[in-house]
């Protein structure tokens, strides 16, 4: 894709991971305790990086580069969660969590 | 200078701050938890911006770079988060 219409799907796409990683950064600075914090570093890991790849496939379309983005959008999409979730897990076990921020605490009676 | 020119600056301005929150969170962190999620939000920052340039510039020389970085960097997060100190059980 070329032109004005290219370009402007470019700065779009380009714009909005931009907003996702430093709304990540935000987050990480601002917010209070483990959880929080990983609530918002997980946006960019899968949302930012879909629109970049994105971005990719839209500006050199071709099978090579269309397979290539849909595999780094897989393997993250398997990846990340899987780390989030074993930090979230880690974070409740040793107590690196405030539970005066916690609504709802399902695990209190296994937690002992 | 034109549009795009004015949007790679305000995309790279936006990188950047990101970078450097992580680079604070890894740095103050107060606990290691803290300082592998912000170095995750590092990893995905460098993702972002190498994904950026491939669209300002027209090529796709950084692609393998981005597969590679989805494949592994969760490595890090994961082993240190298994195998931190202080937990009872797995």
């Amino acid at each position: 894709m070329s032109g004005v219409a290219g370009e402007v799907v470019t700065a779009i796409l380009v714009l909005l991971a931009a907003v996702m990683c430093l709304a990540a950064g935000v987050g990480l600075l601002r917010f209070p305790d483990v959880l929080t914090r990983l609530h918002s570093a997980t946006k960019p890991q899968i949302l930012g990086l879909m629109a970049v790849t994105a971005d990719v496939a839209v500006n050199n379309f071709s099978v090579g580069t269309v397979t290539l983005v849909v595999a780094i959008v897989l393997f993250q999409a398997l990846t990340a969660p899987m780390a989030a979730h074993l930090v979230a897990r880690a974070a409740y076990q040793t107590d690196h969590l405030r539970p005066d921020l916690l609504i709802v605490d399902e695990l209190r009676d296994a937690r002992g | 200078m034109s549009a795009m020119d004015i949007v790679a600056i305000v995309a790279g301005i936006m990188f950047g701050l990101s970078a450097l929150a992580a680079i604070y969170r890894i740095i103050r962190g107060p606990s290691v938890l803290d300082r592998v999620i912000a170095s995750d939000v590092l990893v995905a920052t460098i993702i972002c911006a190498l994904g950026a340039e491939m669209a300002f510039n027209q090529h796709t020389d950084n692609l393998p770079v981005l597969l590679v970085l989805a494949l592994f960097a969760v490595l890090g997060s994961l082993s240190v988060a298994r195998f931190l100190p202080g937990r009872d059980r797995a």
